[in-house]
Formats: C-alpha cells, structure tokens, sequence
C-alpha cells in the first residue's frame, strides 16, 4: 500500500535549514491502522504532509499503492490526492459557509462526478456516520463530534485507498475521542487503511501498529495489542 | 481549452461561485459598490448629456449651423474723405460680387424685412413682412403646416403670394378655416396665402413673420436693389469664420468703409455659437467618459483588492480544496470567475439604477417643448461595450487574487490558523 525509502525532509529557516526528517523508512500494508507518535517537532506532521502529497520530500522513495510519488506537479498531485486519499483534520476545516451534505460532496466535485451521483453518495457516508438528519446543518450548527464525523464521511466520500489523519480529535473532548476512534475501528474492520498523526497515548493505543518519530527519525516501530472500547 | 470551456459552462462551477458570492454577503456587497458606482455615474451622466446635446439639437435643428448673418451699420471711423457716422446700406450687387469673388459659399441669400399691417377682413395685425428666395427654406427650414414655401416662379411672376406662420394664421383665421388661397392685404395690396409655417423652435423673434416673394418685396415698397441683410452658408470643407471675414472685407471694400472699422458692418455667426455648445457637450461627455471608466477601474481594483483580502482569509478553504484534489487551475477559474460574476453583477446592479436615474430625469426635465434634456438616454452599444470592458477588468483583476491563492503551498494553507 505504502512504500516509503530513506526520506529526508528540510525547511529553510532563515540562512539556515530545519533538517526535519533524517531518512525515513517505513511501509505498510492494506488493511493497518497506523499511530504516528511524537512530541512536537519530532517530524510527524511533515511525514503525514508528504504522505499526504502536500508535501514533497527532498530526498528518498515514496510511492502509493504501487505508484511512484514524485515530482508530479500541481496538478497530478491534485488528482492523486483526490484519487488516493481521505484526509481528516484536527481542526475539522469543513468549509463553513456549505451544509453537512456540500461538505461532504466536495471531493465528489473535484472528482467531476455529477450532482445526483455525489449527493447520493454524500448521503450514504452522512449516513454511515450516522448524521444524515444533519444534512442540511452548517458547521457551526454542529458539535465538534458531529463536525469531525463530517470530515470523515468527507474523507470516505471519495472512497480512497488511504485514510489520514492529523491529530483527528485533537480539539475533541476524551469521551467524544473514543467516540470518533471507535468509529475509526470500525472502518478499519471493514478494510480501510487508516494512518494517524497522534501525540496521544490512549489514541496510539486504540490502532494496531504505532511508530514513534523523535528527531526525525523512527525510534520504534511496533505492533500493538489494539484497545477497543466496549460501546 | 476544452476542458476550460467546459469549466466555464458547467452549472457545479457557477453553483460554487453562487454560493461563495451569496453565502458571505456582507463581503459581496462591500466589493460591489466601486464598480456599481462607476457604472451608475457612466450611464447617468452620459444620459444626461446625451439629453443636453439632444435639447441642443432640436433648438437649433431647423437652422443651418454654418450660417452667417450680415448687415450694414453706421461707420465709425472717416475713411476715403467720408465721415464717420456715415448708414451703410447693402445692395443686391454686393451679394453678386460675393458670390464671383469669395469661395467655399454655399447659400448666399439677400433679405429684406418691413414691418407692415396686415389685414384679413375685420382683423389685423403688426407683422414682419420679409422679401425672400426659395433657398431660405434651405436655410432656415420651415416645416409646413399647410401649402408650400415661396418658389421661383414667385419670384419671376413677382407674384402676391405670402407664406405666413402659423402665429399669424391663428389670429387672422377663423379656427379650422383653411387658409391656403385666403387674401390677405399687405400695404393696401391682397395677397393670395400659399402656406403657413410652424412656429421656430430657436427663439429669434416673435412668431410672426410673413415671408413673400424677394422680387414682389422690391416692387410693392420700391426697394430699388437695396437689401436688409444677407445670410450665408459655407461648403463643407470651408471654415464659415474665414468666409466671413472675407465677405465683410470685401464689403467694406465695395462701401468705402475703412478696413479696421469693426461697426461698420454687423454680423452673427451661428457656426461660431453652435460650435461652442457642441464643443461644450463634447466636453461634458469626454469628462463623463474619462470620470466614468476612472472610477470603474478603482472599483474594479477595489474588487480585486477586496478579493485578494478575503482570498487571504480563505487560504485555509483553499488549502481543503486542494487536500480534497482541486487543481490549482479549479483554483484560480473559481477566483477569477467569482471576480468577473461580481463585477457583472455589480455592473448590471449599475446599469438598471443608472436606467432608473435617467427615467427620473426624463419625468423632471425632460417633458414638454422646451425641455432642457431632451430623451437623456444611453445607446444599447454603450451598454454593452461597458459589460465587456466589465468582463475584461474583471478577468484581469481577477488573476491577480488568483495566482496569489495558489501560490500558497496546500500545507502552508492548512496550517495557517
């Protein structure tokens, strides 16, 4: 699924260069759940972002379900990130002036499908996270749950092969947390490929897999009993 | 190209530029108000003067702009052993010296006027009895309520045939009488009536002139070759101003009148008038143009200025659009097509108020004979080239938010908070 080789990240700063990702290596295979751990500045988030294709590595192999990510151009990334990925967010960036159901048809709209078509599949990912009663709802009309379900049936919408997620219930409440993470479960039992971006134990503890950055490179990477909430 | 064309007319683009222009008003009023503006001031105030140059039109419509007056005064200054002081009297054989000696004429007509009674049965009245050539109708056109205007068979037979206004025929005839071959007596003398004038828009005068035939005028009052002045026109390629002075020089020639002497002869030059309130409205409606496309562009800027703020504000919308797979040409189209609907609109929002003031100002001064803006409108051409030079600043300013947009990297944008 995901093939990353000797991946070397740096930021300008000033005269001088952040070097933030120190040759990386990693894979993963379809189906895992995925915590990137870390403190802040440990490199996790650029990883994420070059996983994302909002990014670009200086140096290294990365490709994506078989395809070489590299020097693609705006346009191509574009298409791959509509194509191949789901992204969720910590702080949800649903676009605040379009309903539940526009939220979810946007990547639906860059993929050029017709109106019918991305309303009927909006409708059936609002369903799947259980608020297509909230169709019509602006975000602010949301709790920040209901919001972060929204972005994920975004991120569902355009059935894409990898699920990202950067810090998703970072700006959750812990009980609304186990909530989303439980969900999250729950797409991976039906087969989703799910990586997240986490400085929380108790999250890394609920995916299988946690690899934990420091300094930009991996300090461990191990398989983990998963922690499932009764709910 | 295809796939911009097919960006262009696909509804989903135009719903996603609705809603960003519809979902944060506020915004979209406050950027539409440069370019509304500017197209209200452009279309009223080119109405207006098209009113102005249309009231100015109808007022001097039925006279030959290019025309010159002439006539003799007193001299004013002693010349060739002659006093000053001294009448000058112009002839019939300085109009022929005129004509074989001054180019460019066109028209060059001698006229005589008399004041003289005029009686119709019981009724009379104090008129002006002019002696005229069929040529003045070329002039000074007469629109003719009833009949015809002097010809030159008049003029040979030395016939008793007046033309009267229509002043005249409503105090000498019965109302509904029909006055075509009615006499009326002239200096003791019937005259048959072959024709009655409408009124002159241009006030010179009262209303109430009898024009006869030039050759009937000499014989009746015994005029001799002696005219009361003369009217010309120039050709088109000719300046009136030159011939004008031409034609005085020579008449002071042919009258002993000494060349500097200014009183000697009087003249009105309806050219030199007509130019300076043609001029004067060219004035206005290049003033109108460059104050009119002026502020266009500052609210077409204002447009652009406010866009590229809020595209500041949006960079985190713009960010999720590019994580959920918008090409940064989807970008830009969308930027720049949210920049062209809101100048469109705002300058259809301007079009319609602009149609609105000029109807208001059609209900205050446009009404009526003697309207001072007379049907103030703007031609539909005008309209429309102001839409497309709309659709272009629009475009162009457009670009500007739009390359700004995306040239933020999508991660830059999520990050932004």
């Amino acid at each position: 699924m995901l093939e990353i080789k000797n991946l070397h990240k740096s930021y300008p700063i000033g005269d001088t260069k952040l070097h933030v990702l120190k040759g990386i290596n990693m894979s993963v295979e379809d189906g895992e759940m995925v915590a990137i751990m870390g403190s802040s500045g440990s490199g996790k988030s650029t990883l994420l972002n070059i996983i994302g294709i909002l990014d670009e590595a200086d140096q290294g192999e990365y490709s994506l379900d078989n395809v070489k990510i590299k020097n693609l151009g705006e346009k191509k990334a574009a298409i791959y990130r509509n194509k191949f990925l789901g992204f969720i967010f910590q702080s949800f960036n649903l676009i605040k002036y379009k309903n539940a159901l526009d939220n979810v048809s946007l990547p639906l709209y860059y993929q050029g499908l017709k109106r019918e078509k991305r309303t009927e599949r909006a409708k059936f990912y609002l369903k799947k996270v259980g608020l297509l009663d909230w169709s019509s709802h602006l975000p602010k009309e949301l709790s920040g749950g209901q919001q972060q379900r929204v972005a994920i049936a975004r991120a569902l919408a355009s059935e894409p092969k990898l699920i990202l997620a950067d810090e998703p219930t970072g700006a959750l409440d812990s009980n609304t947390s186990r909530d989303i993470m439980t969900f999250l479960q729950k797409l991976n039992d039906e087969g989703k490929t799910i990586l997240i971006v986490t400085h929380e134990q108790e999250i890394a503890n609920m995916c299988k897999r946690i690899v934990r950055l420091r300094d930009g490179i991996i300090l461990e990477d191990n398989f983990i009993n998963q922690l499932r909430i009764k709910v | 190209m295809s796939s911009f064309m097919k960006f262009l007319f696909e509804r989903d683009t135009w719903q996603e530029v609705y809603d960003s222009v519809t979902k944060n008003k506020v915004r979209t009023v406050i950027t539409m108000i440069g370019v509304w503006w500017g197209i209200l001031l452009l279309i009223s105030l080119l109405g207006a003067s098209r009113g102005m140059e249309n009231s100015f039109n109808r007022l001097f419509g039925d006279f030959a702009t290019n025309s010159v007056f002439i006539w003799g005064q007193n001299t004013s200054m002693p010349f060739k052993g002659f006093q000053d002081g001294r009448a000058v009297q112009l002839k019939l054989t300085h109009i022929k010296e005129i004509e074989d000696n001054i180019s460019g004429i066109e028209i060059l007509l001698p006229r005589i006027r008399n004041g003289a009674q005029v009686i119709r049965n019981s009724l009379s009245g104090n008129y002006g009895v002019n002696g005229d050539f069929p040529l003045l109708d070329k002039i000074q056109k007469k629109k003719m309520l009833n009949g015809r205007f002097i010809n030159q068979n008049d003029i040979d037979l030395k016939a008793k045939v007046a033309v009267i206004s229509e002043d005249i025929y409503k105090q000498l005839f019965e109302k509904n009488e029909d006055p075509i071959g009615g006499l009326i007596q002239i200096n003791k003398i019937n005259f048959k009536v072959i024709g009655v004038f409408q009124n002159e828009d241009l006030d010179m005068g009262p209303n109430s002139d009898v024009h006869i035939p030039f050759t009937t005028f000499q014989r009746i009052y015994n005029t001799g070759d002696r005219i009361g002045w003369m009217v010309l026109t120039g050709k088109q390629d000719f300046s009136i101003k030159q011939i004008e002075s031409d034609a005085k020089l020579l008449l002071k020639n042919l009258n002993n009148i000494h060349p500097n002497d200014n009183m000697a002869l009087g003249s009105f030059n309806l050219g030199k008038e007509f130019a300076k309130v043609t001029g004067f409205i060219t004035g206005i409606q290049f003033l109108t143009w460059f104050v009119g496309i002026a502020t266009l562009i500052a609210g077409v800027f204002a447009i652009g200025n406010i866009l590229l703020i809020t595209v500041k504000e949006r960079t985190k919308e713009i960010g999720v659009r590019r994580a959920m797979g918008a090409t940064p040409f989807e970008i830009k189209g969308q930027i720049v097509l949210e920049s062209v609907f809101l100048t469109l609109m705002s300058g259809f929002f301007g079009i319609i108020t602009g149609g609105w003031i000029l109807i208001a100002i059609d209900r205050v001064w446009g009404q009526g004979d003697d309207a001072t803006l007379v049907n103030a409108s703007v031609s539909i051409a005008i309209v429309f080239v102001s839409l497309i030079i709309l659709v272009i600043l629009g475009t162009l300013i457009g670009l500007i938010p739009a390359f700004k947009a995306t040239s933020v990297k999508p991660i830059s944008a999520l990050r932004e908070e």
